[in-house]
């Protein structure tokens, strides 16, 4: 799904990237685990170009993410991305954060079409035989209210319906970021990036973020996980990368690397933080 | 004091007998016209100066623009307002042969001018949005546009209020230049006054008082914009 060749990161003198290649597959989820510094933020945020690399490739779906003629905006819609400090949009309300994009999207592409056979309604004026229509199979009114079908649905699903018309700031940080974890589903996205998801949030609210992401997860999600959570990523993860330096020090499945990871820096790393 | 009661008897002669108010009247309307008018218009260019300042200047028309703004700004703020009125008026209308009235003129210098100042405040105001905001708005797929207009923009707005409002009170009382290009706003009426009853004292008076009225309902209308913008706030 997401195939990543030597890709490269820098700013200015440091290299925060040093060459990672690896590849994510339908439903993996990968956890990236790792010390601070260790670059594994700006790869997660290198796979949507959130970060644009230095150089290297990204291929999401058999296309090339990281040219500049690649419709970036596309590829997003298809990545959720959910952040360490939630980034819930602040003038808006709660079921407005869901909406906005899905719904704004869909009209924009609602619109083009109409211009579209407004032109060959145009150019079908001088010609004997006519061009056929788009079929228009939706309105203004029919979106908004299947979005927001959607979003009270998503809100229900985590048990929050009754905060659709609130704003952000009157929330918790777990509610904030399981509503910002919403938002990103809302757009039925093919994969998730997680980046940090519960390094902002009190200690107990961390469960109830954790809760939702292995739901999703065991609903089939393909996901990248960057966190600290030594015990979900153990638990969650099909795969964890343990990052150190800008590279991939090891690429296994779970079990291995908590109970017998081979690199000594792995030894080193697991030893300070379990 | 002795004669303060003639002086004011000779002005509410001037005043309503010989319709001194409706100069007021219409001095007074052309005064809002122009501070209105220029702060919208002042708003709807130091917007667009803003967003292109903030921009990412990734390619040679990005900073070009962006270089064109901050000339602009530097202009701007860089003369004093009745240099900018006369120049605009004696100088720019002449050369490119157009005749506009005097008060569709101020009305353009002020706007032009409040924009340069306005810009400035929104740069500030959009550089104060917490850049997450952005980042999340394009990770949903939403162009840099749109996530700007639609997320940024209004927070912005909204923190950058109360320093809008003073732009406007500076605006209306800036407005007391304008005679210099013969547009009638509120100095030329009451000097119409003053001039026609030999007699300065109350017509300059009532005239601050104005002033200090109409500054007054501004801040008012102000203060219920920010309340009413500050719905999505904890500060209810």
């Amino acid at each position: 799904m997401i195939d990543v060749i030597d890709l490269k990161k820098t700013y200015g003198k440091l290299d925060v990237l040093k060459g990672i290649t690896t590849s994510i597959k339908p439903g993996e989820k990968i956890a990236i685990i790792g010390p601070s510094g260790s670059g594994k933020s700006t790869f997660l945020r290198c796979l949507n170009r959130m970060e644009d690399p230095t150089s290297g490739l990204i291929i999401f779906n058999g296309q090339g993410i990281i040219d500049r003629k690649a419709d970036i905006d596309a590829h997003r819609r298809q990545m959720g991305m959910v952040f360490q400090h939630f980034n819930l949009f602040n003038n808006k309300t709660v079921l407005e954060n869901i909406m906005l994009a899905p719904v704004y999207l869909a009209l924009r592409d609602l619109r083009r079409l109409k211009w579209r056979n407004r032109l060959t309604r145009l150019r079908n004026l001088f010609r004997g035989e006519k061009l056929p229509l788009h079929p228009i199979g939706t309105s203004k009114a029919q979106i908004k209210a299947e979005a927001r079908e959607t979003a009270l649905r998503l809100l229900k699903r985590i048990g929050l319906e009754d905060k659709a018309h609130v704003y952000p700031s009157t929330l918790s940080g777990g509610q904030k970021q399981r509503i910002a974890i919403v938002r990103a589903l809302a757009m039925n996205p093919k994969v998730m990036l997680f980046d940090e998801p519960t390094s902002a949030l009190d200690p107990e609210m961390v469960g109830e973020v954790l809760d939702l992401i292995r739901q999703l997860a065991d609903e089939g999600m393909t996901m990248v996980i960057v966190t600290h959570e030594m015990g979900f990523a153990r638990e969650v993860a099909t795969r964890v990368l343990f990052m150190d330096g800008g590279h991939i020090v090891e690429d296994d499945a779970p079990e291995r690397i908590f109970t017998n990871p081979r690199h000594p820096r792995t030894q080193e790393f697991l030893s300070k933080v379990l | 004091m002795g004669n303060f009661d003639k002086k004011l008897e000779r002005f509410r002669e001037i005043f309503i007998e010989h319709d001194g108010y409706v100069k007021v009247l219409t001095g007074l309307q052309n005064t809002i016209y122009i501070a209105v008018a220029g702060l919208a218009i002042g708003i709807l260019i130091g917007t667009l100066i803003a967003i292109i300042r903030v921009s990412p200047k990734n390619n040679g028309l990005a900073k070009m623009l962006d270089g064109l703004c901050v000339f602009y700004v530097g202009l701007f703020r860089g003369t004093p307002i009745v240099v900018q009125l006369l120049v605009a008026y004696y100088v720019m209308l002449p050369l490119i042969g157009v005749n506009l009235p005097a008060l569709q003129v101020c009305v353009i210098v002020f706007g032009l001018n409040s924009a340069a100042y306005v810009s400035e405040i929104m740069r500030g105001g959009i550089l104060s949005v917490d850049p997450g905001q952005m980042e999340a708005g394009r990770a949903l797929g939403l162009n840099y546009r749109v996530t700007m207009m639609k997320i940024v923009v209004p927070q912005a707005v909204k923190n950058i209020v109360p320093t809008l409002g003073n732009e406007f009170i500076s605006l209306i009382k800036e407005t007391s230049v304008v005679s210099f290009v013969g547009a009638a706003d509120l100095y030329v009426a009451f000097n119409y006054i003053g001039s026609n009853s030999y007699e300065f004292m109350v017509p300059y008076l009532v005239m601050a008082l104005i002033y200090i009225a109409l500054v007054a309902v501004a801040a008012l209308i102000i203060r219920q914009l920010e309340r009413s913008l500050r719905k999505s706030d904890r500060r209810h």
